[in-house]
């Protein structure tokens, strides 16, 4: 439950971005990498449950999942990482390289319009 | 309804700490090593055997994180390594500024290596990066050879797997695992991944997981 920990974080910044403009945010969206293993629901759990009375409560949001990319070593390739069949799709080499996973990343906030 | 594009980074505080720890360790020419199980496979068992085996050859420290108690602390101080226990009260992982302070608490001058025991957790401390150079996973052959399968984040981002308690294999104690299922599915997220199959218990494969640290830690001198 690490969702937990992300969830304050998050609160924090988008809290932060409200305060700079004294609006109430009403959305979000976040984009993750993969090997962050966040679950959704929890995090929409956790979120709703430490956002109650601050200025983020109601606040909905929207979480994509970017895949793990990987640079095949045999043929140059770079790919979409499936972890039941992770080999190259184009010369089906198991030889690759997984690259850096995409950051959490608090993409959009959607703020409450005057 | 107005959408404003942010783009930031939502856990830039933990990296904060991470990149910090980072560059004290290096500074200060430690190798750190982020230790991640489930609970009982065998970490603490793993450190302590480490720690009085590899005794004159390096001096290590270790970062003890659980959920609460010091019962594992109590094990590393037996050895009479220094060690630093941090309780998470209930936090499933450990974060970068939980170790950032337990790195000064640690005689760092006078150590090569620090172990970070993690919290027994599979899935959420692989989310968090504390600073470590490297991390490493230990499965006991009594969890099964599906679980790299089962959870691939931490197989794929870890330098070393141990497979532990290899004892029960020999004793027919845990026939249906098949280690060399567990050293593929480990293989094909991360073919860079170092494996040994130990006991840490009778020190059965041992040898080959201290020659590993000991080259290391070396490199970290340099």
């Amino acid at each position: 439950m690490h969702e937990m920990m992300v969830a304050e974080n998050l609160l924090a910044v988008i809290s932060d971005e409200a305060a700079k403009r004294k609006i109430k945010p009403i959305g979000a969206k976040i984009s993750c990498g993969k090997l962050y293993v966040i679950n959704d629901e929890a995090l929409c759990f956790a979120f709703e449950a430490i956002s109650e009375g601050t200025c983020c409560e109601g606040l909905k949001l929207e979480i994509e999942h970017k895949p793990i990319q990987a640079r095949c070593k045999k043929c140059d390739e770079t790919f979409n990482v499936d972890f039941s069949n992770p080999n190259c799709p184009k010369c089906e080499s198991s030889d690759f390289e997984l690259l850096p996973d995409e950051p959490l990343l608090l993409e959009e906030i959607e703020f409450q319009e005057d | 309804m107005r959408k404003v594009d942010v783009r930031k980074k939502i856990l830039s505080a933990n990296e904060k700490y991470a990149f910090q720890n980072a560059r004290f360790l290096t500074d200060n020419r430690i190798l750190c090593l982020n230790m991640i199980s489930s609970p009982g496979s065998g970490k603490t068992t793993i450190l302590t055997r480490t720690i009085n085996e590899l005794n004159d050859k390096i001096k290590i420290g270790v970062i003890e994180g659980d959920i609460q108690t010091d019962i594992d602390a109590e094990r590393i101080r037996a050895t009479k390594a220094p060690v630093v226990q941090i309780n998470t009260n209930g936090a499933c992982h450990l974060s970068a500024a939980q170790v950032s302070g337990a790195l000064e608490k640690l005689p760092s001058g006078d150590l090569n290596l620090i172990f970070i025991e993690n919290v027994g957790n599979l899935v959420c401390p692989s989310a968090l990066e504390l600073g470590e150079a490297g991390k490493i996973v230990v499965l006991s052959v009594a969890e099964g050879d599906d679980k790299p399968a089962k959870y691939p984040a931490i197989f794929a981002k870890s330098k070393v797997l141990l497979i532990n308690k290899i004892d029960m294999l020999a004793a027919g104690a845990q026939d249906d695992f098949d280690i060399e299922r567990a050293k593929a599915d480990a293989r094909k997220l991360n073919k860079a991944i170092e494996i040994f199959p130990i006991s840490a218990k009778t020190g059965e494969g041992m040898t080959d997981w201290y020659n590993w640290l000991i080259k290391s830690a070396e490199k970290s001198r340099l």
